[in-house]
C-alpha cells in the first residue's frame, strides 16, 4: 500500500489529486458531520438560494451520527464512528459539486455517481473502520459548533469538529476513477458461482 | 410488603440500566476472543489494520466504560419471567424507564425516531413498541432478561425470503449466500450470520435474531444443522468480501441456524446479520432481589 499522509484543512484540490486508492491518510483541522437529513437539508438550502451555515470548501465531511453530551455548557464527544455511506450515494455527487468538500469519510463505500464527481471536482472518499467510535472520539479535540440540532436531532445534526490526526483512513475512491469497494464488489460477483458450487448448487 | 415490592422494582430498574451499560460498552468474551483470533491468524495487511483498529477500539471502550460504537442500536429485551416472580405487569414500565435512564447515564445515542414527530431523544418510541420486548413465562421464581441493542447498519442488510418450498435446502443456502454477498461492506463485517428457517414471515426473522445470541463457535445440537452451519461458514468466507468489505480476510465469524416447523406452502427464511460489535448482556434478578449481571448468557 501507498504512503502515509496527514492532510490539513483547508485541503487544496492539488493535494487531493495526488492521492491514490489504497493510501493511508490522516486528517487534521476542521471536519463536519452530515448524514442523510443534513445532506438533504443543505442541498435544499443551496437550491433555494439560501446561505448554508458553514462553508465546506476544503474541509472533511464525515458520515457520522455521534453521541455527544453537554458537560458544564460544553459539548463532549462520547462516541463518533462512521455510518454506512451508501445511503448518501443519492446526494453525494451534487454535494461535492455544490460545496467543494475535499475528503469524504465514512464506511462501506459509495457508488459510481460519487466516483465520477470525485474525479471531476477533486475529492476523495476515505474509509474509516466501522464501529471504531472511541478511536474516532479520541482524535476529536473539541466541538467547534453545531447546526440544525433542534431540527434534525443529535445523530443527524451538522457537528463541526476540530480534529487532530483523525484516522487511519484508507483512500477508497480517488480522483483517478478508482473505487476500491466497487473492485471488491465485482470480485464478489465473480466469486459467487464458485461459492454456490461449494454448497452443492450448480448451474446458477 | 409494599415497601419490599417497591425495593424490588427499583433493583430491577437499576440492574437493567447496568445491563444496558454493559451491553453498550463491553463486547461479550466469545466475540472479542473470535476477533482476536482472526487478528492473529490473519496475514494480509489491509485486514490486519482494520482488525487492529477494531480490537484497540473495544479494549478502549471497556477501559473507559464508553459505548463501543456510536450506534448503540434499538433496544430489544428478551424476558423470561418466572411464574412466581412478584413483579409482572409493571415490568414493561420498568424496562422503559431503565432505557430512558441508560440513554442519559451511559449515555446511549437516541435512536427512536417517530415517523411524524422525529427523534424522541429517549430511545423510547411514542407508540408503546420501542424498546421491543419478547416475553416468555417460565416456571420458577426469577426474572431473566437478555438485553440486546442492535445497530442499524447490519439490520439494513438483513433479509426475509418467502421461498417456494420446492427450492429446498439448496434454495435456503443460496438465499443466505446472496444476502451476505449483497450486504458486502455495508453492515460492518466481519459478520455473525443468524438464520431462522420456518414458522412464518415474522417468526423466522425473530428466530434468526435469537440465533445471534448463541456463542460464537458453538454448533447447533442437531448434526444436520451443524453441518450446514459449517458448510455455509466456509463458503461465505470465499466470497471475497473481507474485513470491512475491503476484500482481505474473513467477512464472517460464524453462522448460526435455527429451525421451526413451516406451513406446507411456505418456506420462510430470515437472515439477520450482526456487525462485529455483536452486543448483549444478561441480567437475572431473584424474587429476593439478588442480582446477577453478566456478558455471558447461561
Amino acid at each position: 500500500m501507498g504512503n502515509d499522509v496527514v492532510l490539513k484543512t483547508p485541503i487544496s484540490e492539488d493535494e487531493i489529486r495526488k492521492l491514490k486508492a489504497g493510501d493511508t491518510i490522516y486528517v487534521t483541522g476542521t471536519m463536519v458531520t452530515a448524514r442523510d437529513e443534513a445532506h438533504k437539508e443543505l442541498l435544499h438550502m443551496k437550491n433555494s438560494g439560501q446561505e448554508i451555515p458553514v462553508d465546506l470548501n476544503g474541509l472533511a465531511l464525515y458520515h457520522c451520527g455521534p453521541i455527544i453530551k453537554k458537560e458544564n455548557d460544553e459539548w463532549k464527544v462520547v462516541a463518533a464512528g462512521p455510518t454506512t455511506s451508501a445511503r448518501m450515494e443519492m446526494f453525494e455527487a451534487d454535494f461535492i459539486k455544490a460545496f467543494k468538500v475535499r475528503v469524504i469519510i465514512g464506511k462501506g463505500g459509495l457508488g459510481p455517481k460519487t466516483t465520477k464527481a470525485c474525479q471531476e471536482y477533486g475529492a476523495v472518499y476515505a474509509a474509516f473502520t466501522g464501529g471504531a467510535a472511541i478511536i474516532a472520539a479520541n482524535a476529536i479535540r473539541r466541538v467547534k459548533n453545531v447546526y440544525l440540532l433542534e431540527k434534525l436531532g443529535m445523530p443527524e445534526a451538522l457537528w463541526v469538529f476540530e480534529v487532530e490526526r483523525f484516522g487511519p483512513l484508507t483512500v477508497a475512491i480517488d480522483t483517478h476513477g478508482t473505487n476500491l469497494f466497487e473492485i471488491v464488489s465485482k470480485e464478489v460477483e465473480e466469486n459467487i458461482s464458485k461459492v454456490y458450487k461449494m454448497v452443492g448448487i450448480e448451474n446458477e | 410488603m409494599n415497601n419490599s415490592l417497591n425495593n424490588l422494582e427499583k433493583i430491577i430498574e437499576d440492574s437493567i440500566v447496568e445491563g444496558l451499560r454493559l451491553a453498550a460498552t463491553h463486547l461479550p468474551t466469545d466475540v472479542s476472543d473470535a476477533l482476536k483470533k482472526e487478528y492473529s491468524n490473519e496475514s494480509g495487511n489491509v485486514a490486519k489494520v482494520q482488525l487492529e483498529a477494531i480490537i484497540k477500539n473495544f479494549e478502549l471502550a471497556d477501559e473507559l466504560k464508553l459505548p463501543i460504537c456510536q450506534d448503540t442500536g434499538v433496544v430489544a429485551f428478551f424476558v423470561k419471567l418466572g411464574e412466581n416472580f412478584p413483579v409482572k405487569a409493571k415490568l414493561k414500565d420498568i424496562l422503559i424507564k431503565a432505557t430512558e435512564r441508560a440513554t442519559k447515564e451511559v449515555p446511549l445515542r437516541p435512536n427512536a425516531v417517530d415517523l411524524f414527530k422525529g427523534n424522541t431523544k429517549t430511545n423510547v418510541g411514542l407508540r408503546g413498541h420501542i424498546p421491543w420486548i419478547y416475553w416468555e413465562i417460565v416456571p420458577g421464581d426469577d426474572l431473566e432478561v437478555i438485553v440486546m441493542p442492535k445497530g442499524g447498519g447490519s439490520s439494513n442488510v438483513s433479509r426475509l425470503g418467502m421461498l417456494t418450498p420446492g427450492v429446498g435446502i439448496k434454495g435456503i443456502k443460496k438465499f443466505v449466500i446472496d444476502t451476505v454477498a449483497k450486504a458486502g461492506a455495508k453492515g460492518c463485517p466481519p459478520y455473525i450470520v443468524g438464520v431462522g428457517i420456518g414458522g412464518g414471515e415474522d417468526m423466522c426473522m425473530t428466530l434468526a435474531k435469537k440465533a445471534l445470541l448463541r456463542k460464537i463457535g458453538e454448533r447447533h445440537p442437531d448434526p444436520k444443522i451443524a453441518e450446514m452451519e459449517e458448510e455455509l461458514l466456509s463458503a461465505l468466507n470465499k466470497l471475497g468480501i473481507g474485513v470491512m468489505g475491503l476484500g482481505d480476510g474473513n467477512a464472517v465469524l460464524d453462522v448460526h441456524i435455527e429451525i421451526m416447523a413451516r406451513h406446507p406452502a411456505s418456506l420462510p427464511v430470515g437472515v439477520v446479520l450482526s456487525c462485529w460489535a455483536l452486543r448483549h448482556s444478561y441480567v437475572k434478578v431473584t424474587k429476593d432481589g439478588k442480582v446477577t449481571l453478566s456478558d455471558h448468557i447461561p
